[in-house]
């Protein structure tokens, strides 16, 4: 990294906070376009005509555009927006390789932009959550090493003895998706825009499922988590509730989630054994998720007042009730049993909605809200009543959202498993469908009223942005860190 | 279930590789005194720095843990 020592000269004992500013601005700008498009595809799933006819838009191909802008686009963003910054404040020190920092960025707003093209147009690997074709999984893999390179190069570099927390949930994100991405995105390319798995059958379904699930656990748990443990803390103004339980969290966390996956494969071909102990470990989940829910909002611990004046630490908290919430519901939904009825149903989409919206969504948005305006030199975000109003908006809206899931997924299992007692099914699939129309209307409505809140976020940030101006902000002396 | 002699070795391979980051760790003495870690990331970043003063007088009391480091 030569390019970055001859830049670090000029501008020693600033941090560097280029990359954080526009990393942050794009996860605004993606959260934006991500939901607008679940919102059109809920639409479609209640007024099927609503796709017009014109293949580009038509469910299949912008359900994962919807998926990938939201996860990668928009959580994506605010991951290398955030971790940039924790990572630099809590070491003392500069990025290592600031301009490979903003490599990664203008990489990955490549590798967005080639999914919005790509997608619609119908290029795809079909793998969830994986779709994108070989040329753009390549672009991924570089930007991710140069992102590993950047972010445990400050590491390397720090002037402060103890890692944080923090930087340990983002860099085991950061190598966690690695191996994950190269292991499941192998394939045998056929063409330019198309490739064939180098996998098959249910092997294939056991790997995608050892990814899917822990991009879950890695990127939109351990990388968020990482967002909790410096966020919460510095909004409220108050030590996280007990650091040595967030050691503990981390660990047994990082140790126990590799092996959930199968749970995705329920009644498969997969071997009864696998399942099971994807059944399992899922079980096991539980605590770890549970005590680092419960260290965060007690962090608040005798100072609950200041939860009903700051809007943003409402965001954060509620996120982590949310995370509890989908951590309970998630282990629950494992168990075969439960599993036989939910599985397949739109139950499922609810639970991931609870996870994604309350969870993900809420905390970047509370740490959004708290890192921006300190990256345009001021204290605050433009209107403290819109972050209110915006946190009230979004909770409504996942309320209705994941309530009408849950009922339409639990009806749905119970029709689907009805049987007459000659051994015929009682429903046809079509009378399920017809039955989940109202519920899929409501869904709609809580799928606008979050993209209405994120509107007006959009609204405060380019009012504060306009309003503020980047300061360069200096490095604390090493000394005053007791190294 | 061929798929298997991939992702049980791959997990293996992270576990052994995690418990030798957390031996690391533990070495090296990251997990000692915690609860001041947890409250150093509250000490204002920039304030005695725009004050034009120096570190806080606590400081040089550290001088000797500061010794080993990171290199």
């Amino acid at each position: 990294m030569s390019s970055s020592a001859a830049m670090a000269a000029p501008t020693e004992g600033i941090y560097s906070d280029e990359a954080v500013r526009l990393f942050s601005l794009a996860a605004i700008v993606w959260g934006v376009v991500g939901m607008l498009v679940g919102v059109i595809i809920a639409a479609q799933l209640a007024w099927p005509e609503l796709n017009f006819g014109i293949p580009y838009i038509s469910y299949g191909r912008l359900r994962p555009l919807h998926t990938n802008a939201v996860i990668f686009a928009f959580g994506g963003c605010t991951l290398f927006a955030t971790s940039y910054h924790v990572v630099q404040r809590t070491c003392q020190t500069r990025l290592f390789a600031p301009r490979l920092a903003l490599f990664t960025f203008i990489g990955w707003q490549v590798v967005i932009l080639a999914a919005a093209i790509s997608l619609p147009l119908g290029y795809t690997q079909g793998k969830e959550y994986a779709e994108l074709e070989w040329p753009i999984d390549l672009l991924i893999a570089v930007v991710w090493v140069s992102y590993a390179i950047v972010f445990f190069g400050t590491i390397g570099i720090r002037k402060v003895r103890h890692i944080y927390v923090a930087n340990w949930f983002f860099g085991a994100f950061i190598i966690a998706v690695a191996v994950l991405h190269i292991v499941n995105s192998a394939a045998i390319p056929a063409g330019l825009w198309k490739s064939y798995s180098a996998y098959s059958g249910v092997q294939d379904a056991m790997i995608q499922w050892w990814y899917g699930h822990n991009a879950v656990g890695f990127f939109l748990t351990a990388g968020f988590l990482g967002i909790m443990y410096y966020y919460i803390p510095k909004q409220a103004e108050r030590p996280v509730y007990s650091y040595r339980l967030s050691i503990v969290h981390f660990w047994a966390l990082i140790f126990t989630y590799m092996w959930a996956g199968p749970h995705h494969l329920h009644y498969t071909a997969l071997p009864d054994w696998a399942q099971s102990i994807g059944m399992v470990f899922s079980l096991v989940l539980l605590a770890p998720s549970w005590g680092g829910m419960i260290n965060g909002i007690m962090t608040l611990s005798g100072a609950w007042h200041k939860l009903r004046d700051d809007p943003i630490l409402k965001f954060l908290i509620v996120s982590l009730s949310f995370y509890g919430m989908s951590t309970f519901e998630g282990p629950m939904m494992s168990i075969k049993t439960v599993n036989a009825l939910s599985h397949y149903t739109d139950w499922t989409v609810g639970h991931v909605h609870s996870g994604a919206l309350g969870w993900v969504g809420m905390i970047s948005m509370g740490a959004l809200y708290h890192l921006i305006p300190r990256m345009y030199g001021k204290t605050a975000m433009h209107s403290t009543r819109a972050i209110e109003t915006h946190f009230w908006v979004a909770t409504l809206g996942i309320v209705l959202y994941i309530a009408a899931m849950w009922i339409a997924g639990v009806m749905q299992g119970l029709m689907w498993r009805a049987v007459n007692p000659d051994g015929t099914l009682v429903y046809s699939f079509v009378e399920g469908v017809k039955a989940t129309f109202p519920y899929y209307v409501v869904r709609l409505l809580g799928g606008l009223l979050y993209l209405s809140g994120m509107l007006i976020m959009a609204w405060n940030v380019v009012m504060t942005v306009r309003s503020g101006q980047a300061v360069p902000a200096p490095i604390p002396r090493v000394a005053a860190a007791h190294a | 279930m061929e798929s298997l002699y991939l992702l049980i070795p791959l997990s293996v391979g992270l576990v052994l590789l995690l418990l030798a980051v957390f031996g690391w760790a533990l070495q090296r003495g990251q997990f000692e005194d915690l609860e001041r870690e947890g409250e150093r990331i509250l000490q204002p970043d920039q304030a005695h720095l725009d004050a034009g003063q120096g570190p806080p007088p606590t400081a040089h009391t550290e001088s000797s843990d500061r010794a080993n480091a990171p290199d």
